[in-house]
């Protein structure tokens, strides 16, 4: 694919407009890489804007320029014409370029207000004027609609996720944001936050605010956005509407070829039961039955918080059943930490890889033979991890380099390797491609698939409907810690999406039977 | 993008042969990557220069001798910073071991071993003590220990009413006086550096060869990680406090036969072996650091110590030394942190 | 859905600004230790002076006021206590026992308080030093300097110069007043002060707060600096009650560990942007009418330190049960 002579200019607007954002010919090194390659970029007012590209395609890097983390080796950025120049975040913010991280920049134990008007507290008589800091922080939630459910004093700390990202929301309103862009913004909310995230952000629009908005998500890209601009190795592909494209034609851009088959196929057999639930329950989880075999990828769908992670956690003993029984491989099992559930055969990959998953300091080899070295009874302290490095197909110098230093895929890999060097036969993958591109996804599903074809079970929870769809034989779905019902591998997302809201519990039984 | 700025290599590189040899990787792990030997190497040749006696077999073997306690000291403070914690009680330990034993044993030889089999199992208790509060209460280490220090010191002077009494009997004193004598070339081979050889070679063998040492690292490193990997940080932990008070009550008996019995045998004992350990590498916050750079830390106070003396500089000046040289060992590591990136 | 935390719901508004929750608590267990220790002194025939409990803190009181600050932004001061010594024998070598000269030795014990902050904050800041480290590399310093200059009394403050030490207006003496003043500053500075809410942003997340614009350095050296100025004031208090400065008077009340442990008793979080000094202020008196109590019951005065160090843990074991967090 090569990189388009479109000029970036054309632009859904008429004449008389002009673009609110203009980047032209930004170029980043970093030593030893190039990020950013003669980019350009902009933005119209009102204009939702996807950028789109996979890890290391340069989009942050992109986006961080645009915010003045970093300053460009060549090229300029323009607001309404004009030639700006930041050298730190808060001067993008001052000049209406505000960027919503996927963590977030608040401080838990300080206020709303505290957090949105950190480091330009309103003053009087040289003292913060908390009265009037707080009057304006209502008014911006009032302007957001979301007066009644947060209140100023609130402290981030008793804040869902969703209403952090309104705070965030709402700090770069406070700047009279005319450029906000957002990360990956619905990666933590579930299918009815992402509803009111997209109303707020038309809201936002029709105040002539221009969006940026950056995700793996191509379905929401297709929902939501006017223009998509893809980013690949540090260049810029193509810009084109949305109108105009379709999540495969998007993907071949970013990965330069066409991904034919994507999803592995399903396996025609499933042997024994691995695990087998009955009754669980904690304070939670209530009436879980659930069984899984070997050789089978089962999917647990279902909304945020509905009991996903926390039934994942449960089989591992972080927060144990209180009732109920369990028996893996058909031995009853009573597992009440990590330990024994990795003595027992379970594997965990959680949602949080860095803060979870790894130790950042360590190297491939101890994290790969963390899991190993604790829970087994073993008083071997090495063992080779060629066959390991190779099942996953790690991309590394040695395997004693820091993990730190590894991309986000290869980490990933890392922490199946943990899993494999315990011969797990029970895994549980909690969102395993959350963050990960689109190339190495196909790999991790490919090699789901090989380790349920050589005998394991794997339960895998994932916020990402296709993926869940694509891959699973069967299909778990969860609502309000407990199971709403089952369905086979391949059904629609609206099946699967009255059960997790629950709004017609007549077609579980059909569809499970 | 650090995943172009190393180009992937080959895939067959790990099916054939394991990277690295693993001497070298031993080397390492035992080493660490600290400055600390260069330092103490000039500090050595300074001294030698200074002193030409220094590098005689006996002479040294006495430097040695008197560095042993705060080397012990380091070791097992070591494993409690690489956890992530601190250990502030060590101090009181010592002055509690030494105290306590000459009340004890009061100068009646016979009493000397199972009064220090009691000290070590007192050692045991503290060190429990001190990992279980953290663990299981949740509170800081920094917190817990400084309570520990409080409540050791409290009760070493409640026990003896403020002054000393009793005396050690040589039997005692001679693992910190005395040595196997007659040993050709080397004069008096002393205790003492025995008890450092048979405490460090414990430590090493226990942090670079047991799963128990990895994962302390991963403790320390990710304690969260660490814990749904299947490691028991409480328990990783708590034996980290259990070695630090053992090496606290090894170091008393050190001290005390070296020193005699005095109420501030220990006293700052705690912050010397921090200062050592943070100059062998280690990272406060854990995750980084290696029993041997953390003994030659140690090594290189005393070093430091010893040549002020040489030169003639009031002892006070020592602390100023100690002072500027522990900030800007740390000052040093940061910086070349900051620019390995 | 709703987000109105309790605390929103029950205050009315004008209420904003008063302390949190925590603080409440520490002085329930400090009105509490009141009542038991009174009682159990009226019981065997003495009686407590409430006065003289008070003049007893104020030499950790006012030094604890600045450990906060510190320690609020994520930082610490191992090194306070030889900081009072060299307050107490600069004062007292400058003044030489000469009225005239009180303002000199003032001042010249304010600049030592003002470059002794700075250079902690800038070795921290700017050389990235761990705080434990930096203050206590700062401590052996001043140590060894002293040592090397004093081995017994130097100096002399005049005469004019003890109602710091003594004097009192009516029944309440002078000192008591500075320390509560001091105290109620201290809390206005981190409530109405930007330089309180970056503060208490820093040693949240210094990260945030710099993304955020805050100039993390420059709290981080300001609050050391205010820490040392408390150190400073607590030595000149210490040096008007002996008449003297002796390099041992600040290492002998323990300041150093002793400040933390009364900031950590009053509720403030060793790691940093939780707590503030109304909570240090009560931890400080229960320590007092701890010391108190002991010396009326004729306790042995081993036995206080013991109790002291297991009250310490007790009271950070009952925080860190608040705030648990199921994976540690």
């Amino acid at each position: 694919m090569s990189v388009s002579s479109q000029p970036a200019e054309t632009s859904p607007r008429n004449a008389n407009e002009r673009p609110v954002l203009t980047m032209r010919g930004i170029t980043k090194t970093f030593p030893g890489v190039t990020a950013l390659a003669s980019v350009d970029l902009d933005a119209w007012p009102g204009e939702v804007h996807a950028l789109v590209g996979e890890n290391g395609a340069g989009k942050s890097t992109l986006m961080k320029v645009l915010a003045g983390v970093y300053q460009p080796d060549q090229g300029e950025v323009r607001l309404d014409g004009e030639r700006v120049r930041f050298h730190h975040p808060r001067e993008a913010q001052e000049r209406g370029v505000s960027i919503i991280h996927q963590e977030f920049n608040l401080l838990p134990a300080r206020t709303v207000a505290q957090n949105i008007f950190l480091g330009r507290e309103p003053r009087r008589a040289g003292l913060v004027d908390q009265r009037a800091m707080e009057r304006a922080t209502a008014e911006i939630l009032a302007r957001l609609g979301v007066e009644r459910s947060i209140s100023p004093r609130a402290l981030i700390d008793r804040l869902s996720i969703a209403q952090r990202q309104t705070v965030e929301i709402a700090k770069a309103l406070s700047f009279d944001a005319r450029i906000l862009v957002m990360d990956e913004p619905t990666a933590a909310l579930s299918p009815h936050e992402v509803e009111a995230l997209f109303a707020r952000v038309r809201a936002l629009q029709k105040r002539g605010i221009a969006l940026l908005y950056v995700s793996h998500r191509l379905e929401e890209v297709i929902a939501i956005t006017q223009r998509v601009t893809v980013l690949k190795d540090g260049e810029r592909v193509d810009t084109v509407p949305t109108a105009e494209t379709t999540p495969d034609r998007l993907i071949a851009m970013m990965v330069g070829r066409d991904l034919d088959h994507y999803y592995p196929e399903r396996s025609e057999r499933t042997g024994v039961p691995m695990l087998e639930i009955r009754s669980g329950g904690n304070d939670r989880l209530r009436d879980i039955d659930l069984t899984v075999h070997r050789g089978e990828i089962v999917g647990i769908g279902g909304l945020e918080g509905a009991g996903r992670t926390e039934l994942a956690r449960a089989i591992f003993g972080v927060e144990p059943f209180t009732h109920g029984t369990m028996t893996l491989a058909s031995r009853p099992v009573r597992i009440t930490s990590p330990r024994q559930a990795i003595r027992a055969g379970i594997g965990f990959l959680t949602e949080d890889r860095k803060g979870e998953g790894l130790v950042l300091i360590q190297t491939i080899r101890d994290n790969a033979l963390l899991a190993f070295r604790s829970a087994r009874r073993t008083t071997r302290l090495r063992q080779a991890l060629g066959d390991e490095a190779r099942k996953v197909d790690l991309r590394a110098a040695s395997l004693d380099q820091e993990v730190r230093l590894l991309s986000g895929g290869n980490q990933q890999k890392v922490v199946l390797m943990k899993w494999l060097s315990t011969r797990a036969e029970l895994l549980i993958f909690d969102e395993p491609t959350r963050g990960i591109d689109i190339g190495a996804k196909a790999g991790i599903y490919d090699l789901m698939r090989e380790l349920a074809g050589n005998g394991a079970a794997i339960l895998m929870i994932s916020s990402e409907l296709p993926e869940v769809i694509g891959l699973s034989d069967r299909i778990v779905v969860m609502r309000d810690g407990a199971i709403a019902g089952e369905l086979p591998g391949g059904s629609d997302e609206a099946t699967i999406m009255t059960l997790a809201t629950g709004e017609r519990d007549a077609l579980v039984a059909g569809s499970a039977a | 993008m650090s995943a172009r700025t190393a180009p992937p290599p080959s895939r067959e590189r790990f099916g054939t042969a394991p990277t690295g040899s693993p001497g070298r990787r031993i080397g390492r792990a035992l080493l660490g990557t600290a400055p600390i030997f260069v330092i103490l190497a000039a500090l050595l040749v300074w001294i030698t220069i200074e002193n030409p006696n220094f590098t005689d077999p006996p002479l040294f073997l006495l430097f040695l001798r008197r560095a042993a306690p705060l080397m012990v000291l380091a070791a097992g403070q070591l494993f409690v910073i690489l956890a992530g914690e601190f250990d502030l009680s060590v101090g009181a330990l010592i002055t509690l071991v030494v105290i306590v034993a000459a009340r004890l044993i009061d100068g009646e030889p016979e009493r000397t071993w199972p009064v220090i089999a009691l000290l070590l199992l007192f050692g045991l208790v503290v060190g429990l003590v001190n990992g279980l509060i953290t663990t299981r209460l949740h509170v800081p280490s920094f917190i817990t220990t400084l309570g520990m220090l409080l409540i050791l010191d409290g009760a070493t002077s409640y026990w003896t009413g403020g002054s000393p009494r009793g005396e050690l009997p040589e039997n005692f004193r001679q693992w910190g006086r005395l040595g196997i004598e007659d040993v050709p070339v080397l004069g008096q081979l002393p205790y003492a550096v025995f008890a450092v050889l048979i405490f460090g070679s414990i430590a090493v063998l226990i942090l670079h060869f047991t799963a128990y040492g990895k994962q302390v690292y991963a403790t320390g490193g990710n304690p969260r990680a660490a814990f749904l990997s299947g490691v028991n940080v409480s328990a990783v932990r708590t034996a980290a406090f259990v070695l630090s008070a053992t090496s606290a009550v090894i170091a008393g008996i050190l001290l005390g036969g070296f020193t005699g019995v005095s109420p501030d045998a220990g006293q700052g004992r705690e912050f010397q072996a921090i200062s050592a350990v943070v100059l062998g590498g280690a990272v406060l916050g854990g995750g980084r650091g290696a029993v041997v750079p953390a003994m030659a830390g140690a090594l290189t106070l005393e070093a430091i110590f010893t040549l002020l003396n040489i030169l003639g500089l009031e002892s006070p000046l020592q602390y100023v030394v100690q002072g500027v040289i522990i900030i800007v060992a740390v000052a040093f590591a940061a910086f070349r942190q900051r620019t390995a990136r | 859905m709703s987000v109105v935390t309790a605390s929103d719901r029950t205050l009315p508004a004008r209420w904003a600004g008063l302390p949190s929750s925590g603080t409440w608590a520490i002085y329930g267990v400090l009105l509490l230790v009141l009542a038991v220790s009174w009682t159990l002194i009226l019981a065997t025939g003495g009686n407590i002076n409430l006065t003289n409990t008070l003049v007893r803190s104020v030499a950790l009181g006012i030094v604890a006021v600045g450990q906060t600050f510190v320690i609020l932004g994520g930082s610490l001061d191992l090194s306070v206590a030889y900081q009072v010594s060299v307050t107490a024998i600069t004062a007292s070598v400058v003044m030489d026992g000469r009225p005239d000269r009180v303002w000199l030795g003032v001042l010249a014990v304010l600049g030592v308080g003002v470059a002794i902050g700075l250079a902690n904050g800038l070795i921290i800041t700017v050389l990235h030093v761990n705080a434990f480290i930096a203050t206590l590399g700062m401590s052996l310093i001043l140590r060894g300097g002293l040592n090397a200059g004093f081995d017994n009394f130097a100096g002399a403050v005049p005469r004019e110069f003890e109602w710091f030490g003594y004097g009192d207006a009516g029944p309440v003496p002078y000192s008591v007043l500075v320390l509560i003043a001091l105290v109620v500053a201290g809390w206005f500075v981190l409530r109405f002060t930007r330089f309180g809410h970056h503060l208490y942003a820093v040693g949240e997340s210094e990260d945030t707060a710099r993304l955020s614009g805050v100039r993390s350095a420059r709290v981080i050296i300001g609050a050391h600096v205010l820490c040392s100025l408390t150190a400073v004031l607590t030595g000149l208090f210490i040096v008007s009650r002996l008449r003297a400065g002796a390099p041992w008077v600040g290492p002998d009340g323990n300041y150093d560990l002793e400040s933390i442990a009364a900031v950590v008793l009053g509720g403030t979080a060793l790691a940093g942007g939780r707590g503030g000094v109304l909570g240090t202020f009560a931890g400080v008196v229960i320590l007092a009418l701890l010391d108190n109590a002991f010396n009326q019951l004729e306790v042995n005065a081993f036995l206080k330190d013991v109790v002291r160090g297991v009250i310490i843990i007790a009271a950070v074991a009952l925080y860190a049960f608040r705030q648990r967090d199921p994976i540690r």
